[in-house]
C-alpha cells in the first residue's frame, strides 16, 4: 500500500480538566440530562464573554511538549466562523496562526515493521460544539435536537503531516497518541466521543478526499479502508477522484460525499476579540518539568533496567497502569519473570474479562511470581490461581475478605493454594512415586535401556499421575532418569 | 443633582417620585423607552421608602440602554430578531447598580444593534430630540440621552462603539462619557464590536457622570479586557490650572469631512477660552492619520459584527415564524424578517470584509490603521493633558434626512471614532447652541485618564450655564 497518502485530524477532548474551555461548567457531563452543563458562556447567550481556562493551555502544553513539538512564544484565539445548529455563537473559538505548538513527531512501529516518526503539523486548542442527535438517520431525519451539554469542552485538535501509508498505521499512530495522552493524565479515552479522527485520503498522484468525524479506531481503519478501496476502483475504471468532504455511515462502514470542493466553507478567520493574546513560552521550562516518563523512554528503561525483550517491554508500557503495576512487582519479584507473566498472561485474561489492571494486586502477583520462582507451584497453577483471583476478585464481597485475610497474614494466594490443593508435591512423596513407577515399569525400563527415550516419557508420566500432577514436569523427568542408571 | 436626588428620595418618597417618572414617560412622546420595568421598580421604591438602604445610588432610579442585560427584563436591542429575549443573567454594570442600590426604570430606544447614529434604525421606531421633536436625539443611545434630557429619567447608561453615548448626549444637551476601553466590564453587554465599545454614564452633571462611573467601573473576571479602575469623585473639583489642552487641528474647520458646522465651532472656541480662562493652557497639535479614522473603524466594527450577529438564527431564543423547515432554510428566513436595513448592510460588509482574499486589504489593513491613530495620540499626550474637539460636527438633524444616505450618516461619527480606535477616554459636555439645538464639547484623555477629562470637565461646567438649561418638552 506504499501508494496510500493518509493523514490525520485529531480531537482529542482534555476531559481530564474539571471545567470548560471558556467557563466553569464542569466537563463531567456524561450521563446526564442534555442540557443540563450549560450557562449564558457556553450557550453564547447575548453579551456573555469567554474567559480562558488557564489550565486548558498547561494541558495544551504538556501534549505539545510530550509529542515533540516546538512551543510558540505567544498563542491567541481566532474565530472561525460557520452556521450550525450545534455552535450556538455562529462561530467556534480556536486557534489559527500561532497555534499552541508546531512540528512534532511520534514515532511508531511502520506497515515495514520499522520503526517510524510521524510528522505532527500542529496541535491547536478549541471548543467542542454542542451535540447534534438525529431522530433517525442523519440524511433522513425528520427533526433533531442539540445538546450543548458537550459545548465549551476543552479540545485539542492534532494534525499529523500526510505521512501514513495504510489503515493499520493510522491506526498505530492512534494508539500511540491515545497512550501518550493517557500518561499525561489530560485525556481518558474511555468516555464516549472522547477522540474523533478526520482523515485525509489520497492515492499517490490523485486528489484527495477528507472524512470527517470518524469516532473509534476501528471506525478510522474500516472508514480509510473503504475510501482506498473506492479511489483505486475508480482509478482502475479511469475515474477522477473528487476532491471532497465524506461521511463515514458506520452502520454500512462505508463513505459518502457529503461536500464538495466548491462549497467549501470559508470560515472567515479573525483574532477573537474578547480574549487577549497569552505568552507561553515562559510557562514552558515548568510545564516541561511536570512531564512523566513517557512510553517510548519507559519502553527503553524496561529493556535497559530489567533486561527485558522489546516485545515485552512495549506490552507493558502500552498503558501506564500497567507499567506501574509491572514496576511494582518487578522490585520484589524475578523482574523478567515477573514480565512474562503479567505482559503474556495477565493481560490476556483482564482482557477477556475485560478488566482494568486494577483488578489485580501487585502483592498477589508478587506472591505467585516468586512461588513459581521458588518452584513451589507449577506454570499450570499459575495460570489458575490468576484465573481464580479474578473470577473472584471482582465482587467487593470477596475483596472485603481478601483484605481480611491480609490482617490475618494468610495471602489469597495461599487461600487458593490451600483450598484447591494445588502446590507441588512434597519431594519425597515425589521420590516415593518415582521408585514406585520405576519398580512397577521393568518392560518401559527394558525399552528404554534399549534406546526408546518414549519409554522413559511413559514413566515420568506415570510418576504424574502418581502425584496427581502436582509434581514439576521436568524434576520428574530428571529423577527418573537418575533412579533407572541407579537400577 | 443625583446627589441632592438621593436626599430627596431619603426625607420623602422614593415610590412618590418613581411614579411620577412613569406618569411622565406614559405621556411622553418622545419614544425614549421601549421596555419598563414599572412593577419591580416600584417594588424596590417601597422597599426603600419603608427601610433605607445606603449604597452610593440608593433608591435613584436608572434607565438602561436596549443592549445592556437585564435579569428579568427583556433585552433586544431594538432588533426584531430579538423581541421576547429575556436574559436569565445581569450585566455587570447592572449589579453594580443594584449593589449600590440604584432602581432599574426600564430600557432605553437605541438604534438596532447599536449601528447607527440617529436612533433611527430601531424596530420601535425612531425616539424624538427633546429639543426638537423633529430632529433625531442622536445614536446609537438615543433612548438613553433623550429621557434624561426629558427628565423622564435622572441618569442612564449608554454603550459607545463609535460615538454612541457622546453622540446623543451632545445632541441632547447632557453629559456623556465613553471610558476607556476596558475600565468598565462589558459583561452582559450585546457585542456589537467587541474590541471597540464600552458602557458609559448620561447625566445632567459631570458629578453625575463621576458618581456612575465610580459604580460602574473595575476590573471583572468575567471580561478578559477588563481593567481596575481609578477614583473619580475624589479630586473632581480641583480645577484646571496648569492644565495643558490640546487642540487637534484636523478637527477643526475644512479638514475632515463635510467641514463642521460654523456655530458649532464658534461654541467649542469658546469653550476653550473658558477653560484657558480657568487657568488652563492650549496650543494646537496634530492626530495626522484622522482622515483614516472613518474607513477603519467602519471595516473593524462590521467585520466583529457579522461574527457577533452569527448567533440569532431564532434556534435558542428570540424570534421563530412561520412553519420549521431545515436548519438554512428556517435560519436564513428569520435573519432575513429579523434584521433590518442598515444591520443587513453592516453584516454583508462585514463578512465581506473578513472573506479569503480581503481580510488583508481590508481587515488587517484597518488594524494596521488603527495603530497609527492610537499612536497619534499616545504622541499628542506626551505634550498635552487633555484634547478637546467638537463632539459632533454639526447639531441634531432632522428625522428622515440622512437615514437613506448612509454615507452621510457615518461621516458624522468623524469625531468621535478615533476615540474608540485608540481605546482612550472622552467625554462629552454641554457647550452652548447651534440655533436652538445643543452643541456639545468633547474632552479626550490619555488610557485611563479619566480622573483628569472629568475634573476639566467639571470645572468648565461650574463656570458655563449651558447644563442647566433644558428643553421645553412637548
Amino acid at each position: 500500500m506504499e501508494d496510500v497518502i493518509i493523514g490525520l485530524e485529531i480531537h482529542v477532548q482534555l476531559n481530564r480538566l474539571q471545567s470548560k474551555l471558556f467557563c466553569g461548567c464542569s466537563t463531567q457531563y456524561h450521563n446526564s440530562e442534555p442540557n443540563t452543563h450549560t450557562c449564558p458562556v457556553c450557550l453564547g447567550l447575548p453579551g456573555s464573554l469567554p474567559v480562558l481556562n488557564r489550565k486548558a493551555v498547561e494541558y495544551g502544553i504538556k501534549v505539545g511538549l510530550a509529542l515533540n513539538c516546538q512551543i510558540e512564544e505567544e498563542t491567541l484565539f481566532y474565530r472561525k466562523n460557520y452556521y450550525y445548529p450545534d455552535l450556538p455563537k455562529g462561530f467556534q473559538i480556536s486557534q489559527y496562526d500561532f497555534p499552541l505548538a508546531t512540528k512534532g513527531r511520534i514515532l511508531i512501529k511502520g506497515e515495514d515493521g520499522l520503526e517510524r516518526d510521524i510528522r505532527i503539523t500542529r496541535a491547536h486548542m478549541e471548543e467542542d460544539p454542542g451535540r447534534l442527535v438525529h431522530a433517525g438517520t442523519i440524511d433522513r431525519a425528520k427533526y433533531t435536537m442539540v445538546d450543548y451539554n458537550r459545548c465549551g469542552m476543552p479540545l485539542l485538535e492534532v494534525v499529523t503531516e500526510p505521512d501514513l501509508r495504510s489503515p493499520k498505521e493510522a491506526r498505530a499512530f492512534l494508539d500511540k497518541l491515545k497512550i501518550i495522552l493517557e500518561y499525561l493524565d489530560v485525556f481518558d479515552g474511555s468516555l464516549e466521543g472522547s477522540m474523533r479522527v478526520d482523515a485525509n485520503i489520497s492515492l499517490r498522484g490523485g486528489d484527495r478526499t477528507e472524512v470527517k468525524n470518524i469516532s473509534g479506531f476501528k471506525g478510522v481503519e474500516k472508514a480509510l479502508f473503504y475510501e482506498i478501496t473506492r479511489q483505486k476502483n475508480l482509478q482502475r475504471r479511469n475515474i477522477k477522484v473528487v476532491q471532497e468532504t465524506r461521511h463515514f455511515d458506520e452502520l454500512h462502514s462505508i463513505t459518502v460525499s457529503i461536500r464538495s470542493k466548491e462549497e467549501a466553507h470559508d470560515y472567515r478567520y479573525f483574532p477573537e476579540p474578547d480574549l487577549v493574546p497569552m505568552r507561553i513560552a515562559n510557562w514552558v521550562p515548568a510545564i516541561k518539568a511536570t512531564l512523566p516518563e513517557l512510553p517510548d523512554a519507559k519502553r527503553e528503561r524496561f529493556v535497559k533496567e530489567y533486561g527485558l525483550t522489546d516485545d515485552h517491554a512495549k506490552s507493558l508500557t502500552s498503558e501506564i497502569k500497567v507499567a506501574n503495576f509491572y514496576e511494582a512487582v518487578a522490585s520484589r519479584a524475578a523482574p523478567r519473570l515477573s514480565a512474562v507473566w503479567i505482559a503474556d498472561v495477565l493481560k490476556g485474561e483482564l482482557n477477556y474479562r475485560d478488566l482494568g489492571i486494577e483488578a489485580f494486586k501487585a502483592e498477589d502477583m508478587v506472591e505467585i511470581v516468586n512461588m513459581l520462582a521458588a518452584n513451589k507451584i507449577t506454570e499450570y497453577e499459575v495460570v489458575e490461581i490468576i484465573r481464580t483471583i479474578l473470577d473472584k476478585g471482582e465482587s467487593p464481597e470477596i475483596s472485603k475478605t481478601h483484605k481480611k485475610s491480609y490482617s490475618a497474614d494468610i495471602t489469597i494466594v495461599h487461600e487458593i493454594v490451600k483450598a484447591k490443593g494445588l502446590g507441588k508435591a512434597e519431594d519425597d512423596a515425589v521420590q516415593k512415586a518415582v521408585r514406585e513407577a520405576v519398580a512397577e515399569n521393568a518392560a518401559a525400563i527394558a525399552d528404554y535401556r534399549a534406546g526408546s527415550e518414549r519409554a522413559l516419557n511413559f514413566i515420568v508420566g506415570q510418576v504424574m499421575k502418581k502425584t496427581r500432577g502436582k509434581a514439576d514436569p521436568g524434576e520428574v523427568h530428571r529423577l527418573v532418569k537418575a533412579e533407572v542408571e541407579k537400577a | 443633582m443625583l446627589a441632592e436626588l438621593k436626599e430627596r428620595l431619603r426625607v420623602g418618597s422614593a415610590e412618590e417620585y418613581l411614579s411620577q417618572l412613569f406618569e411622565k414617560i406614559e405621556k411622553s412622546s418622545l419614544n425614549a423607552f421601549t421596555t419598563l420595568a414599572r412593577e419591580s421598580a416600584l417594588r424596590r421604591a417601597r422597599e426603600f421608602d419603608k427601610k433605607p438602604g445606603q449604597g452610593l445610588l440608593a433608591a435613584v432610579p436608572i434607565a438602561i440602554k436596549e443592549c445592556i442585560s437585564t435579569k428579568g427584563i427583556e433585552t433586544n436591542c431594538s432588533s426584531r430578531i430579538l423581541r421576547g429575549y429575556i436574559p436569565p443573567y445581569d450585566a455587570h454594570v447592572i449589579e453594580r447598580l443594584k449593589a449600590e442600590g440604584a432602581i432599574i426604570m426600564g430600557k432605553t430606544n437605541m438604534d438596532e444593534f447599536a449601528m447607527g447614529t440617529s436612533t433611527e434604525t430601531s424596530c420601535f421606531g425612531p425616539t424624538k430630540n427633546p429639543w426638537d421633536p423633529g430632529c433625531v436625539p442622536g445614536g446609537s443611545s438615543g433612548g438613553s440621552a433623550a429621557c434624561v434630557a426629558a427628565d423622564e429619567a435622572p441618569c442612564s447608561l449608554g454603550s459607545d462603539t463609535g460615538g454612541s453615548v457622546r453622540c446623543p448626549a451632545s445632541f441632547c444637551g447632557i453629559v456623556g462619557l465613553k471610558p476607556t476601553y476596558g475600565l468598565v466590564s462589558r459583561f452582559g453587554l450585546v457585542a456589537y464590536a467587541n474590541s471597540l465599545e464600552q458602557i458609559g454614564p448620561l447625566t445632567h452633571t459631570v458629578e453625575d457622570t463621576a458618581l456612575l462611573l465610580e459604580v460602574i467601573s473595575g476590573h471583572d473576571g468575567r471580561d478578559s479586557t477588563s481593567a481596575e479602575k481609578g477614583s473619580y469623585l475624589q479630586g473632581l473639583k480641583d480645577g484646571v490650572s496648569g492644565l495643558k489642552i490640546g487642540i487637534p487641528k484636523e478637527y477643526f474647520g475644512e479638514a475632515v469631512g463635510e467641514g463642521v458646522d460654523e456655530s458649532v465651532e464658534k461654541a467649542v472656541w469658546d469653550a476653550v477660552s473658558v477653560l484657558e480662562g480657568l487657568g488652563a493652557r492650549w496650543q494646537e497639535v496634530s492626530l495626522p492619520h484622522t482622515k483614516f479614522a472613518l474607513a477603519a473603524y467602519y471595516v473593524i466594527a462590521m467585520s466583529e459584527a457579522s461574527s457577533n450577529l452569527a448567533r440569532f438564527d431564532g434556534l435558542r431564543y428570540g424570534l421563530r415564524q412561520g412553519e420549521d423547515r431545515d436548519w438554512h432554510t428556517t435560519f436564513s428566513e428569520i435573519r432575513s424578517l429579523g434584521f433590518g436595513p442598515e444591520v443587513k448592510r453592516r453584516i454583508l460588509l462585514g463578512t465581506y470584509a473578513l472573506s479569503a482574499g480581503y481580510y488583508g486589504r481590508y481587515y488587517l489593513k484597518a488594524l494596521k490603521v488603527r495603530t497609527l491613530i492610537k499612536d497619534d495620540f499616545l504622541r499628542a499626550f506626551k505634550n498635552v493633558d487633555l484634547l478637546a474637539s467638537p463632539t459632533m460636527p454639526i447639531p441634531a438633524f432632522k428625522i428622515g434626512e440622512r437615514i437613506n444616505d448612509p454615507l452621510s450618516l457615518y461621516m458624522a461619527d468623524v469625531f468621535t471614532v478615533p476615540i474608540n480606535l485608540a481605546g482612550v477616554p472622552a467625554i462629552s459636555v454641554p457647550c452652548g447652541f447651534a440655533g436652538h439645538l445643543p452643541v456639545g464639547l468633547q474632552l479626550m484623555g490619555p488610557h485611563f485618564g479619566e480622573a483628569t477629562v472629568l475634573r476639566a470637565a467639571h470645572a468648565y461646567e461650574a463656570a458655563t450655564p449651558f447644563h442647566e438649561a433644558k428643553p421645553e418638552v412637548v
